[in-house]
């Protein structure tokens, strides 16, 4: 079964690969950060020929699903509108029709719906036991989910808060990682944790943790972060494919965002990283939340007469690096714009991996713009001070490219 | 939306009608809340079938002696409204102690000479069945004792014995069909070689050769085999309850006719797991059976340092878990016990708790000397005069199925077997360099390739460097 591309992609057809799912990768330039909505630009065909051609050295993904034409233009007509929480539910929804083995749960996600309203309806359509509201113990329902798991079930584990799962971490580290490797292959593990994290809007500094950082050296398990309700239900639908276990990172100011997307059927390859925006001058690295910050500095950036190249690494473990390394062969010049903290944060890994693979390619030392290594405090004010500004974002861009 | 209320309304009144609900209430002494589904959950759709969410009355439930007295001036008539149902209240200000003044009895079919005590509560086992149950509890006492000598000799690097505990080993596994899912802590071999797993197998695991299953990725005694169903184990403490859980929930979601059953020792259910593994699988009416083998001993904390309860059984009333507490050295109470728990457990879908009162023999592992700790008499003691194995040998050499010939011919074959199978294993390859990166993910991802490669390259340049036998 071929899964048809998308069109204005000739030479893509060349290294195209049957077996390969099909993501159609695509340029998105939101119109305005601070408005909700997100609308979806022509199709750089540039650009999806570049990831495209990524796809020949990344991993197959178990199923694999009817790619058929993706949009080129926001104005074909076809696709609906809908809010990035509401992509997950669709993804999600898709998933559990599709295969009676995926099931649900966390606290609250049942009758009510999830805390940020991602299982509504869920539970009256799929019933309460497929759909389960767990008592309040993060490491129980973590481990029972990898027990199911490992007993034919796909769970999607749904923490109420990222910074909740530090109470998982024993299930998830010595058990959901590891388990594959030292059964020697006997048991699989094909969880997907998700939940919100990330800073909001005071919520305080227990829950404004970025746990990506803590988990990133968890040997066995794969991390994705959404950012578009585009990419959202394409890898909540792809994490649930999955055979590893996958920890899905949405953040909590994010939920609200709108969108068109396929009526399609569609799937985000989990190890592709994606090009937000093609440009000459300098590379910018980010995921999640951030990326809307990076685009607003862009267009700052553009007016002042820089070409930024933005790109939404996305695969937060393993990361994208033929993507990212393309990108650093072309502007020489790497800006890291991430809401970990300084020390020990994607970025951190991040700058090593540049550095390590590609650093006869750099004009300039690897810049890494992070929070500070402060819990996150309440104050307005300072909560801002300890997010990454897009005003931040231009005087780095500036000051790399002089 | 009245729609929906009228009709599952009808539905529960009609269900109470048929099952007799309201009648089915285990019978206790003192009032308790009940946590009754609500209309809403009654009604969908997976709920709608009897044999997955429904509790039946038990035939075999004994009425726990009372933590609560009952107060004669009690007026039950008089009854407060709280969420989770109807309390009674008294003027009476007490307090439940913190302690039975009894305390619960544990359940055995065999006395020390081996010979049944009583008729009434005892499932008869066959002789095809006593005897096989006698050989593999005698064929894993031998096992533990080369296994542990080859430790000592250098040859494996760690062993860890189930001297003192081969009748809670044996007779669980006996009592439990093959598809019942089996999540160990890592005491608990004997459920394996009940199963089938064979001695050439054990000795590969603890080697970490090339025929090991767990591709020489686990110490020794990490066993695991998914066509055995049992889970391989996993070093961290009670993280397997929460599984458990998790595996019941599994079952019942796809109606099988199995449960799983895990297993914690007396330490570990002082890990926050134990709480959530219990009270997660009785919330879900799970097809669980819960395991405790109380054997005094965590390492070297004995378990008055370990609980202030009395043991472990009494905490499956707290979870809303039927318990009950077995003797651990009586082969044939063990066998009762875990059947009629994994009976109840499938066709009730429920959790049930069994604490199995026993004693470690040996030490907690290798790496222990427990004479450090406790008494050599105390040790002797329980391996001599308490042994499961010799009490389960009387009774079935009384039934006139076992000799002393077949003794010795079982125990030297076994034995001869064993080193042979030890000096096989030792003398099998170790694992290529390749199994180091596999299995991680499904596919390996880019960086492991690049971190392989990177290896290989290093192994093959300077290969002195490196333990002879290890090849890529």
């Amino acid at each position: 079964m071929a899964a048809r591309i998308h069109g204005g992609a000739a030479t893509a057809l060349s290294t195209f690969n049957p077996k390969k799912l099909v993501a159609p990768s695509r340029t998105n330039l939101p119109a305005a950060r601070s408005s909700k909505r997100c609308i979806v630009a022509g199709g750089g065909s540039d650009a999806s020929k570049k990831s495209l051609s990524v796809r020949h050295s990344q991993k197959l993904i178990a199923n694999a699903a009817v790619a058929t034409k993706a949009e080129t233009s926001a104005t074909t007509g076809t696709g609906h509108e809908l809010l990035l929480f509401e992509a997950l539910q669709e993804g999600l929804e898709e998933e559990m029709d599709r295969d009676p083995h995926v099931c649900v749960m966390g606290e609250d996600v049942g009758h009510y719906g999830g805390s940020y309203k991602v299982t509504k309806g869920l539970a009256d359509k799929f019933g309460d036991l497929r759909v389960l509201d767990t008592p309040i113990c993060e490491n129980a329902f973590t481990g029972m989910g990898i027990g199911a798991a490992m007993t034919g079930l796909r769970p999607v584990i749904e923490g109420m808060n990222m910074g909740f799962l530090l109470l998982a971490f024993n299930q998830i580290s010595n058990n959901c990682g590891m388990l594959h490797y030292t059964s020697g292959g006997q048991f699989t593990i094909p969880v997907v944790i998700r939940g919100p994290g990330g800073v909001g809007r005071q919520l305080g500094a227990e829950h404004s943790q970025r746990l990506e950082s803590y988990f990133q050296s968890i040997p066995g398990i794969q991390m994705v972060a959404c950012s578009t309700p585009y990419n959202a239900k394409g890898l909540m639908k792809a994490a649930i494919r999955s055979e590893n276990p996958v920890i899905l990172f949405e953040h909590v100011l994010l939920y609200n965002l709108k969108e068109k997307i396929p009526d399609e059927e569609y799937i985000c390859n989990l190890e592709e990283a994606e090009m937000v925006r093609p440009g000459e001058h300098i590379t910018i690295l980010t995921y999640s939340r951030m990326r809307y910050h990076v685009m607003q500095a862009a267009k700052t950036l553009v007016n002042k007469g820089y070409d930024p190249e933005v790109i939404d690494i996305r695969s937060l473990k393993p990361f994208d690096l033929y993507t990212i390394g393309n990108s650093v062969k072309k502007t020489h010049r790497v800006l890291i714009v991430e809401e970990c903290m300084r020390t020990g944060g994607i970025g951190a890994s991040l700058t090593a991996a540049i550095n390590e693979n590609f650093h006869d390619y750099l004009d300039a030392p690897v810049m890494c713009l992070s929070s500070q290594d402060v819990p996150t405090p309440y104050a307005g004010t300072l909560e801002e001070w300890t997010v990454v500004q897009p005003a931040q974002i231009v005087t780095a861009v500036e000051q790399l490219c002089q | 939306m009245a729609m929906l209320f009228a009709r599952s309304r009808n539905l529960v009144s009609s269900l109470r009608q048929n099952l007799g609900l309201s009648a089915i209430l285990i019978k206790r002494n003192h009032s308790s809340p009940r946590p009754v589904f609500t209309n809403y959950q009654l009604s969908s759709r997976v709920f709608l079938d009897p044999s997955t969410s429904f509790r039946h009355e038990s035939t075999a439930v004994e009425t726990q002696p009372d933590l609560v007295q009952q107060s004669d001036h009690e007026d039950d008539a008089q009854e407060l409204d709280f969420p989770g149902g109807k309390v009674g209240y008294t003027s009476e200000m007490k307090f439940i102690p913190e302690s039975s003044s009894r305390r619960i009895p544990c359940y055995r079919v065999l006395n020390e000479h081996g010979k049944i005590i009583s008729d009434r509560d005892f499932i008869p086992v066959s002789e095809k069945l006593a005897v096989r149950m006698y050989e593999q509890m005698a064929t894993l006492q031998v096992m533990d004792h080369i296994f542990y000598e080859a430790q000592r000799q250098g040859r494996i690097s760690f062993y860890l014995t189930s001297v003192g505990e081969e009748a809670i080993n044996i007779a669980s596994a006996a009592a439990l069909s093959p598809e019942d899912v089996v999540l160990p802590q890592y005491r608990e071999p004997g459920v394996l070689l009940w199963r089938g797993f064979t001695l050439e197998e054990f000795a590969n695991q603890c080697f970490g050769n090339k025929a090991d299953y767990g591709k020489g990725r686990q110490m020794p005694i990490h066993y695991g085999s998914n066509q055995h169903n049992y889970f391989t184990v996993s070093s961290p403490i009670a993280t397997q309850l929460p599984q458990a859980a998790g595996v019941g929930y599994a079952l019942k979601m796809e109606k099988k006719n199995a449960c799983a059953v895990t297993f914690i020792g007396d330490g570990g259910t002082s890990e926050g797991d134990f709480h959530a593994g219990l009270n997660f699988a009785a919330v879900m009416e799970a097809p669980v059976v819960f395991i405790c083998r109380n054997n005094g001993w965590a390492i070297s904390t004995h378990i008055s340092e370990q609980f202030r309860s009395d043991g472990i059984v009494v905490k499956g009333q707290a979870y809303g878990i039927r318990s009950i507490r077995v003797d651990g050295n009586d082969a044939l109470a063990v066998y009762n016990a875990v059947r009629s728990a994994r009976e109840m457990a499938v066709k009730e879908q429920r959790p049930i708790l069994i604490e199995a009162m026993t004693y470690r023999v040996g030490h907690h592992s290798t790496s222990d000397d427990s004479t450090k700790y406790r008494e050599a008499d105390e040790i002797q003691y329980w391996k001599m005069s308490r042994n499961p194995v010799n009490r389960f040998k009387k009774w079935v050499e009384d039934n006139g199925w076992w000799s002393e010939e077949d003794e010795s011919k079982l125990r030297s074959s076994t034995r001869k077997q064993l080193l042979q199978a030890i000096q096989a294993a030792e003398k099998w390859e170790k694992q290529p360099l390749t199994e180091l990166f596999n299995d991680v993910y499904d596919v390996k991802t880019k960086n492991l390739e690049e971190q392989e490669v990177g290896l290989k390259a290093l192994v093959e340049k300077q290969p002195q460097d490196y333990p002879t036998g290890f090849h890529i």
